[in-house]
């Protein structure tokens, strides 16, 4: 089968998958261009920031740095700190990327926590990594457009919508069950589970995530170990 | 703090975060074969970081128990019921984030 792709057809299921992805970004980057105004930075700083750092929580620490002007040093260590966790997420899709030509370079760009987690549930099937680039391409332009937008009319916004960043929360608990219900191999979940706890009870909510991705790779190293000789093969 | 240097800031913010994101494939360059190893590792990764991204996204519920980490757990619980019951994203992802809201609002 070798039919002409059907663009429209390819961004329309983009969106669709994106949709949970606009709800959380859209809000949350207008709380970030909102607070950028309030920080003295107007909105194309927001969007100067928003397009080419493109990370959720960095972005809000990078604000205090702004402002009171942190040293280098300290801007180098927090950014390293707490992007490391992007590591791991290009690891899943070295080969995928390399397939997609001049795609590649905005791909690895623009991979973070929300664009890795939507784009592992997009089948695998002719179409993939076309719908891949508009869903990478699409939370961009959400983040993107919710940090200007909240740098020039944020005090206009009710703030009454609070806890809508909760779409998020519930798109990770789907596509888990999701993965959960298709496969026979629970370990990996459950590693994960169980580290990012023990992590979270040993290091703290400010700085697990990192300690958790180390350990749990580790750990997924390890079993694959243990597999080798046993039996070949994978899901 | 003058324009220079904050477009400075921001722009070493990038270069850094891109450096991350592209280490693994300025590790693993060019079209040559990936080791059986990290080929296996990128597979079983994305069910452990979706483990992860939850708790990461609860990670505040102790803390906060009283607050609104119980509403969280409540939302939590009413997305993973409703999505096993009907198996639509949407609704659940809908149905939980309202419930939530409604929560915070009404607390």
């Amino acid at each position: 089968m070798n039919k002409p792709k059907n663009m429209s057809d390819i961004r329309k299921r983009a969106f669709v998958k994106s949709i949970p992805i606009m709800c959380s970004y859209i809000f949350l980057s207008i709380a970030y261009g909102m607070m950028m105004q309030n920080a003295g930075l107007p909105w194309f700083y927001s969007m100067f920031a928003s397009a080419v750092v493109y990370t959720g929580a960095f972005q809000f620490v990078l604000i205090t740095f702004l402002s009171s002007g942190a040293s280098i040093a300290t801007i180098v260590l927090t950014a390293l700190l707490m992007n490391s966790r992007q590591i791991f997420y290009s690891i899943s899709y070295i080969e995928t990327f390399r397939k997609m030509g001049k795609r590649k370079l905005y791909m690895i760009h623009s991979l973070t926590d929300e664009t890795y987690a939507v784009n592992y549930t997009i089948p695998e099937d002719e179409d993939r990594e076309d719908v891949m680039f508009y869903v990478a391409l699409y939370s961009w332009l959400y983040w993107i457009g919710g940090s200007i937008l909240g740098g020039i009319i944020g005090q206009l916004i009710p703030f009454e919508l609070k806890g809508i960043d909760f779409c998020m929360t519930a798109l990770f608990v789907i596509i888990f069950i999701d993965r959960w219900e298709s496969t026979s191999n629970h370990k990996p979940a459950l590693l994960g589970l169980g580290a990012s706890v023990l992590c979270l009870i040993i290091f703290g909510p400010q700085v697990f995530m990192l300690p958790s991705l180390l350990l749990v790779s580790g750990l997924l190293l390890v079993s694959m170990q243990l597999e080798h000789g046993k039996k070949e093969g994978d899901e | 703090m003058s324009t220079g240097r904050i477009i400075g800031v921001i722009l070493l913010s990038a270069f850094i975060t891109f450096g991350l994101r592209a280490l693994p494939f300025v590790i693993f360059k060019g079209d040559r074969e990936l080791p059986v190893k990290v080929q296996l590792l990128g597979k079983r990764l994305p069910p452990a970081i979706m483990s992860v991204l939850i708790v990461y996204c609860l990670k505040d519920v102790r803390t906060s128990f009283m607050e609104n980490g119980i509403w969280e757990l409540v939302a939590v619980l009413v997305v993973a019921v409703s999505y096993k019951w009907k198996h639509n994203t949407f609704v659940s992802i809908l149905l939980g984030t309202v419930v939530y809201m409604l929560l915070l609002a009404f607390t």
